[in-house]
């Protein structure tokens, strides 16, 4: 067993200033020991005399007398396993589900480690996750980092809980690991229940943590379920799928953590490193040569105030690749999910689809925002007064929320449906409208359509 | 030995045991020998930068200063190579980066056949060529390092070497291979500093026309997320007249690196023919890379780019994002306790963003040869915001402006360049260039800024009331500037045929556009012919798919445009007049 040290100097918040003992690394574990409670800490500072440890628990009524450190010679390390599917586990990778301890053979590093750009291969396979909204204008690909912008009180649990249930990579071996970073209680309730109780449990694992325990621990959290993930990946060869909700409770951790250090603050009061910190957590999503698995990410992330300048999703968009928004406006309009198609982008989804559903993707946005425009002018000056053009423009905008974005909570709708309602919208526009179309997509899918032969038969 | 005093993430200090031990001196710390530089020297103390993850040292691990400055490793082999920020070879490494990692920057063993051009008894001094090699379809010229001279004592015959055979020495003994190694921070030194008056040819008509850079010149790119600086970046690196590119991902996706490294060996040059891997150099310091190394990302981009412009190159550097680098040295500021200046950047942020800009010239050499580097970096400003001390700052050293913009990015747009906010300080210098390729041009352009103006201005009562609420000639205006904006300045990266422009094209597309803005005035003026009807002819229709369809090489084909446009109208006129 490992020493347990007194030499506790002071405490300063979660700080802790402890006379240094030889041998220990930077940023290793410790567990803090004081009247019979257990913390974990990290060193996060070395010096000749002075050891500073970072203290991941409540810290409240501790004091240094009698205070014990054990240093574990080793980074935050958990557990991986393929059993690990079906359970649910918090910050650390302990099994919180009393069904008992995890078997593994093997034990990583939390941290991970950058990897190599000239390993990588750059996404190119769609992943369908039965939503029009995402499959049709913003395809999500295989080893792709895909946030969702979401808005306090407006249907993310839904959706989020949807996606897991639904995403398909179209392999046999996929997971998806949920990763519940600070979430309230009820919500915890909603994705056990959601999640853990569908018929996709065998293939998930949840890592969760809870808003009322110390902040710190999202931090580990969102790694611990990671390195599960890259296990999975690309060890068994799995195509796994990270949901990180809420990424705001992770920076708003970070943010907290960095006060107690004493740190210089950037924006709004969160860490000038907090870009990286993020893209150390986002960076893990992708595919590598020779390897099987993929690491798929959809990050969800309140946006504080409804502003996308905030520096969450202001740095988070600076790292992933493109983003899912969400829109009050819509919501309040009964529309689920959601989603705001026009600041929404899939940067990475030419690479995974048809030349056609590239064409039709960009002509039903290129309509909608037409049709946006249509409905400003239509406010503005009245809706006699805009031209035939507009008109049918927005005709189109309510069709398109309402049957293209607009679907059922437990609807999971294959790509072909997607594709077929975006080609009988577009028929509700003139030809000569439909300019991001090739001559051959209209005779196809626009005249020579059986709904449209059938129309002029009735 | 000196040993490890204290650690702090990517900062330690070092206790020295009697070293002398110099500012920016690369040293090797700990068990693993993780490469750090100098940063801070005292008697008996240093702090060193780390450029690799510091977790799990311990104190007391040894340190070893190597004696010389931290290094830039140039020779043959390094194009097609892709680099991290301290010069690791990363076709050569596992998939993750695991620190300690040593790996010679260049690879040792490919021979190259060495052509010598001095000969034993010549005095030779710096900056000379002694000799060259074929590195791709390049000639690599190697040149005697700065700072020596002598007599030739030893000249290798023409033959096949490998990069570390010896090729040359001098009478006081210097001895040298394929390879130099320059410092990092050290600017390369030349003999004149060229006016710059010759167009980087991009192939983007929005920057070749209206915010041109020239070679040996320095353009920014700010913009929030996701409204194009990677894509502009890349496509740059693609289509630039230059012979060597840099290409440096300086805390940004390990994707977009990966998407050059699967793209640019399938893709040619326009004008060499050759694959486009074979004129690119990457530096990958990706996002999750060690922080510290950011900035030594660009350095070493830096002096390749200086060595091949000794050579007598013109060499681009694009740098995706300027900001991280600048965070970078945020991040280290504040663990080194100095004094943070505006938003927590250290008071030297603008001194180190022009020490970047400032090496960016056309130069005379010292082998009497005219080599350029010309300097892109991208900026990331915090919520788009281009008031913030980095986009400011860089604002102050760079010629070029291109501003993206958001609103343009999300009503897809591009390249979304906001042609109220950019600006060139170049335009007035190349106007002579522009005048060699057609007399009209600078005529062409005054006349298409002048009309993207008058537009601005308009777009504020259309926003307000609807275009049908102007007056037909000023609709008319509208209209003219919504084919500019529409068919000239937008230009679609990913269409084979519309991703380049060469000049000629440019100005035959200009010129088509004046002529119908010519048309319809004439037009509005003498039959009063309704806008509506003059924008919905068919030849405009097809002027506008044309870009997607008449090549570089088919000029011809934009006159025969130009001439049915001309008649189309003039039919007009007869049309409505009779
Ligand atoms: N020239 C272009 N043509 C077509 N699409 C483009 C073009 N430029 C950008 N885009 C679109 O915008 C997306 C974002 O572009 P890009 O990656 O260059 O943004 P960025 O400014 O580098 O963003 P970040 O700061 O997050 O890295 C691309 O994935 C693509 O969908
Ligand atoms: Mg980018």
């Amino acid at each position: 067993m490992f020493i347990e040290y007194k030499g506790a100097l002071s405490i300063k918040g979660n700080l802790l200033f402890f006379e240094t003992v030889a041998g220990v690394g930077y940023g290793e574990k410790v567990v803090v020991k004081y009247g019979g409670r257990e913390i974990y800490g990290r060193v996060a500072a070395l010096g000749e005399k002075v050891t500073l440890i970072e203290m991941l628990g409540e810290t409240h009524g501790i004091g240094v007398d009698d205070l014990q450190v054990r240093f574990s010679g080793e980074p935050f390390k958990i557990a991986v396993d393929e059993s690990m599917l079906g359970r649910a586990f918090d910050a650390f990778g302990e099994p919180v589900d009393a069904i008992g301890p995890i078997i593994a053979k093997k034990r990583v590093d939390i941290a991970g480690s950058a990897y190599n750009p000239a390993r990588r291969l750059h996404p190119k396979e769609a992943v369908n996750t039965g939503i029009s909204a995402i499959d049709g204008l913003n395809t999500l690909l295989k080893g792709q980092k895909l946030p969702i912008f979401a808005l306090s009180g407006v249907s993310t649990d839904e959706l989020v809980a949807q996606i897991v249930r639904q995403i398909k990579s179209g392999t046999e071996k996929s997971a998806v690991l949920f990763a519940a970073i600070g979430i309230k209680h009820e919500n915890a309730e909603y994705f056990l229940k959601n999640i853990m109780a569908s018929g996709q449990r065998h293939k998930t694992a949840l890592f969760l943590n809870r808003a009322d325990e110390p902040s710190v621990n999202s931090l580990l959290l969102a790694r611990s379920a990671l390195t599960l993930a890259e296990y999975l990946a690309f060890e068994k060869e799995y195509d796994v799928v990270v949901v990180l909700y809420d990424m705001a409770n992770y920076c708003d951790a970070l943010r907290e953590v960095s006060a107690k250090r004493e740190e210089i603050p950037s924006r709004k009061g969160y860490p000038g490193y907090m870009y990286s910190d993020l893209a150390s957590i986002y960076e893990r999503a992708g595919i590598f040569k020779e390897k099987k698995g993929s690491l798929t990410q959809i990050p969800v992330l309140t946006m504080p105030d409804d502003d996308i300048t905030h520096p969450i999703p202001d740095l988070t968009g600076y790292i992933t690749e493109g983003q899912i928004v969400l829109d009050r406006g819509l919501h309040q309009a009964g529309i689920y999910p959601p989603v705001n198609i026009l600041p929404s982008l899939s940067r990475l989804m030419n690479k995974g689809i048809s030349k056609v559903h590239q064409r039709e993707a960009n002509q039903l946005y290129a309509a909608y925002a037409k049709a946006k425009r249509a409905q400003m002018l239509a406010s503005i000056v009245g809706e006699e007064e805009i031209s035939e053009i507009d008109k049918s423009y927005l005709k189109f905008a309510k069709v398109f929320e309402r049957e293209f974005v607009s679907q059922g909570n437990y609807e999971n709708r294959s790509l072909e449906h997607t594709l077929e309602t975006g080609w009988r919208l577009l028929r509700m526009l003139p030809d000569s409208e439909l300019t991001r179309l090739k001559p051959e997509d209209i005779e196809e899918f626009i005249d020579g359509s059986e709904e449209q032969n059938g129309a002029s038969r009735a | 030995m000196a040993y490890v005093s204290y650690i702090c993430g990517p900062v330690v200090e070092v206790a020295l045991e009697g070293e002398s031990v110099k500012l920016y001196e690369l040293a090797y710390v700990g068990d693993a020998a993780l490469v750090a530089e100098v940063v801070e020297v005292s008697k008996n103390r240093a702090v060193l930068q780390i450029y690799e993850n510091s977790e799990g040292m311990r104190l007391k691990e040894p340190v070893r200063f190597s004696g010389e400055m931290f290094c830039a490793y140039l020779g043959p082999g390094l194009l097609g190579t892709v680099f991290d920020g301290i010069q690791r070879p990363l076709e050569k490494i596992g998939d993750k980066i695991e620190k300690g990692t040593a790996v010679y920057s260049l690879d040792t063993k490919t021979s190259y056949r060495f052509i010598p051009s001095v000969s034993v008894g010549q005095m030779v001094k710096e900056g000379e060529f002694i000799g060259e090699v074929m590195e791709y379809g390049l000639v690599h010229r190697l040149t005697l390092p700065p700072g020596v001279e002598g007599e030739a004592v030893y000249v290798a015959s023409e033959g096949e070497y490998a990069i570390l055979e010896e090729i040359l020495r001098i009478d006081n003994g210097f001895s040298m291979t394929m390879v130099q190694k320059m410092p990092l921070r050290a600017p390369r030194p030349f003999v004149t500093r060229e006016s710059p008056k010759e167009l980087l040819v991009t192939g983007q008509r929005i920057i070749d026309f209206l915010f041109p850079i020239a070679k040996g010149g320095t353009a920014s790119i700010p913009g929030g997320f996701g409204t194009g600086k990677t894509i502009l970046q890349q496509t740059l690196a693609k289509w630039s007249d230059a012979d060597v590119i840099i290409y440096v991902g300086c805390g940004e996706r390990g994707n977009e690196m990966t998407e050059v490294l699967e793209e640019f060996p399938e893709l040619n040059d326009p004008r060499s023919g050759k694959k486009l891997i074979e004129r690119t150099v990457l530096i990958a310091n990706t996002s999750d890379m060690p922080v510290s190394a950011r900035g030594a990302s660009i350095l070493l981009g830096l002096a390749i780019a200086e060595y091949y412009r000794d050579m007598g190159y013109h060499v681009a550097l694009m740098a995706d994002s300027t900001s991280r680098w600048a965070e970078a040295m945020r991040e280290i500021s504040g663990r080194l306790n100095e004094l943070p200046a505006e938003e927590g950047f250290p008071a030297y942020l603008a001194s180190n963003i022009a020490a970047i800009y400032e090496r960016a010239a056309m130069v005379g050499t010292l082998g009497g040869k005219i080599g350029s580097v010309t300097i892109v970096g991208a900026v990331s400003p915090p919520g788009g915001d281009l008031s913030e001390p980095v986009t400011r700052n860089t604002r102050r050293y760079t010629n070029a402006f291109w501003a993206l913009d958001r609103g343009l990015a999300s009503a897809r747009f591009f390249p979304a360049i906001n042609y109220s906010q950019s600006y060139s300080a170049y335009a007035e210098m190349l106007k002579e260039w522009w005048i060699e390729i057609d007399e009209k041009a600078i005529e062409l352009r005054e006349w298409m800024l002048e009309l993207l103006q008058e537009d601005s201005s308009l777009q504020k009562i259309v926003k307000l009331l609807g275009s049908e609420a102007l007056p037909e000639e000023q609709k008319l205006t509208v209209e003219v500037a919504s084919l500019i904006k529409e068919v000239f300045l937008q230009q679609n990266a990913f269409d084979p045929v519309d991703a380049y422009s060469s000049p000629q094209r440019v100005l035959k597309m200009a010129a088509i556009i004046k002529t119908v803005h010519h048309l319809w005035t004439r037009c509005h003026k003498e039959e009063k012919i309704p806008v509506d009807v003059l924008k919905s002819q068919p030849v405009i229709t097809e002027f506008a798919r044309s870009k997607y369809e008449i090549t570089n090489e088919e000029l011809g084909r934009y006159d025969e445009l130009h001439e049915k446009i001309v008649k189309n109208y003039e039919n007009l006129i007869q049309e409505y007049g009779g």
